[in-house]
């Protein structure tokens, strides 16, 4: 290839609220009711209906504008956008296209050649559809209303992405901030963070932008890299071969590694924006935004600071703890409760991570309490249990969220600090290896090794390695 | 008629209106709407110098709900608005993605 592409990418996030209503009614978001159980006539668009904005969903907007450095809109409304589709039972979306409450703001983002800002152009609220489940045997669609009315808000980047690394950089940071916004979970296998990619390439240097293409059903960073990789080849194919890139909606589909266009000719996308007049407009008070600014919690380069001084922990140890809201909040947490720091950031930063990556779990499903991992810290402190029973007790705690106190009670794990018990299990290893006694006695010193292994092992694992060494000193 | 619907405008209308029209619809559609253009243009002969675009039609704003949830299940009589239930879904034809 002679020509030298650069991508251009911006991206459409959509972010499901933490609220325990829909945004226009007090139906409840909560996930898992039998189909259309959380459902009333304003999100199953009955006529006559009047649907009223939830003030939470307003909060989160706000927060989140704050966050990413926007501009509040003092004055703000709704808009209808038009479509046909039954995931939809209004045959439009209540969203915001003339006066979103958010507007030009920026995240700074980490990348191989340093800092950079990627613009937010708006952030605006909407309402989620309905699920569709396709019955090919009947050849009908069976609707769920139940997450019809789910408060969304849309946070719409500016084209300052150049590549896959900065595309999920970007996604990262706002995860990062909206999670300890507790706006959002944020999780993108369950869909309440989705991506839409917008992307064109151009030649290098060139000002013209090309034309881009939206793609869609992005459900992993995975999907990202590979949907960003596989459409900016695409897109060069088509320049060197002197075709042209159509502006379309493509469909990622991961397992086959390729999109296709989603709508027709037929299927023309005009939405028909105009006022809705059944929504009072928002009018955004001084007073209201100094409020939420001062529920504004401590953000990840605060408590990094913060850290630094007052735990005096390594600045890894600091990155990857902070790195998510539940690690940090387990970490303080766990400390609160008298546990040392250092240890605390041993057990989060070693075990749990290897737990994690083994399990491909991510740190959001973290089930123990900080509670326990304290008590766990207690019974290595007071010597009740040694280490390697301590790795055992943690790893049903990870699974589990198991009471390490009785467990280590239950399954008779505590170490026995009888030192007559002890001293005597000693004397009959040392009996049984004759060898390895003579061995250290012929100065090689490495032998007292085997007898502890042989202690430790004829107790079962339940005793201090540290006394076992000190008593085969006075022994031997 | 000042305004003139052409054919591929109200083909296109149709398109989006999910509408097949006949041809003789189709040319009932054009005049009504051009009448309907007329009518709404009487609005640009007034003078609107200085006034704001109106978003309401109230002297309205801020009117909010608290998070709080207060429907409980209703699907019993939400589903008596579907042309046809099952399992407890609205049954619909199949819309191709
Ligand atoms: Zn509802």
């Amino acid at each position: 290839m002679s020509k030298q592409y650069e991508t251009v990418i911006g991206l459409e996030v959509h972010v499901e609220l933490a609220t325990k209503t829909k945004i226009f009614c007090g139906c409840s978001t909560a996930f898992g009711g039998a189909p259309n159980t959380h459902t009333c006539p304003v999100c199953t668009g009955m006529p006559g209906s009047l649907p009223v904005l939830n003030k939470q969903v307003l909060e989160y907007v706000i927060a989140v504008g704050l966050a990413t450095n926007c501009e509040i809109s003092h004055y703000s409304k709704f808009d209808r956008k038009n479509y046909f589709y039954p995931d939809n039972p209004q045959n439009y979306q209540i969203s915001q296209l003339y006066l979103p409450i958010c507007h030009d703001g920026g995240v700074e983002i980490e990348t191989e050649e340093g800092k950079k800002i990627v613009g937010i152009h708006e952030i605006h609220m909407e309402e989620d559809a309905g699920k569709l489940v396709h019955d090919d045997w009947e050849d009908c669609t069976m609707v769920d209303y139940n997450r019809s009315g789910v408060p969304l808000i849309e946070i719409v980047s500016e084209p300052d992405m150049r590549s896959a690394e900065e595309v999920i950089a970007y996604l990262e940071k706002l995860r990062l901030l909206i999670q300890y916004l507790g706006a959002s979970d944020c999780k993108l296998q369950e869909g309440s963070m989705r991506a839409d990619v917008n992307l064109s390439i151009r030649e290098a240097g060139a000002e013209k932008m090309g034309t881009r293409t939206e793609m869609k059903n992005l459900n992993s960073f995975k999907a990202i890299a590979r949907a960003i990789e596989g459409e900016r080849e695409r897109q060069i194919d088509l320049l060197e071969e002197g075709k042209e890139v159509i502006q379309e909606t493509r469909r990622w589909d991961d397992n086959k590694e390729y999109s296709y266009a989603m709508r027709s000719k037929e299927d023309a996308q005009d939405y028909r924006y105009f006022p809705d007049p059944d929504l009072a407009p928002i009018i955004v008070s001084d007073e209201l935004l100094r409020e939420i600014k001062s529920k504004e919690p401590e953000f990840p380069t605060e408590k990094m600071i913060r850290y630094k001084e007052e735990y005096g922990i390594p600045d890894y140890d600091i990155e990857i703890l902070t790195n998510t809201k539940h690690t940090a909040d387990l970490f303080e947490e766990t400390v609160a409760l008298g546990a040392d720091p250092k240890k605390v950031s041993n057990w989060l930063m070693g075990e749990t991570m290897r737990l994690l990556k083994e399990n491909a779990m991510e740190p959001e499903a973290i089930c123990f309490s900080p509670e326990n991992l304290a008590k766990l810290i207690q019974l290595v402190d007071s010597k009740a249990i040694n280490s390697t029973v301590a790795k055992e007790v943690f790893q049903e705690m990870f699974h589990h969220d198991i009471d390490p106190e009785q467990y280590v009670e239950e399954k008779g794990l505590k170490t026995v600090n009888d030192q007559g018990a002890l001293r005597k299990t000693i004397e009959e290893v040392m009996a049984r290896n004759p060898k390895s006694v003579e061995d250290y006695h012929n100065g090689k010193t490495k032998a007292i090794g085997a007898l502890v292994g042989q202690t430790m092992k004829a107790m079962q694992g339940k005793a201090d390695p540290a006394l076992i060494n000190q008593i085969l000193q006075e022994l031997l | 008629m000042a305004n003139i619907i052409s054919d591929e405008t109200i083909e296109y209308v149709g398109i989006l209106s999910k509408l097949e029209l006949s041809g003789e619809q189709k040319e009932q559609a054009k005049k009504d709407m051009g009448l309907m253009l007329d009518y709404i243009d009487q609005l640009s002969e007034l003078d609107t110098t200085g006034v704001e675009p109106m978003s309401h039609i109230f002297p309205i704003h801020n009117v909010f709900r608290q998070d709080t949830v207060t429907n409980g299940d209703d699907q019993e009589n939400i589903l008596r608005n579907a042309p046809e239930e099952r399992d407890g879904s609205f049954i619909v034809p199949k819309t191709v993605d």
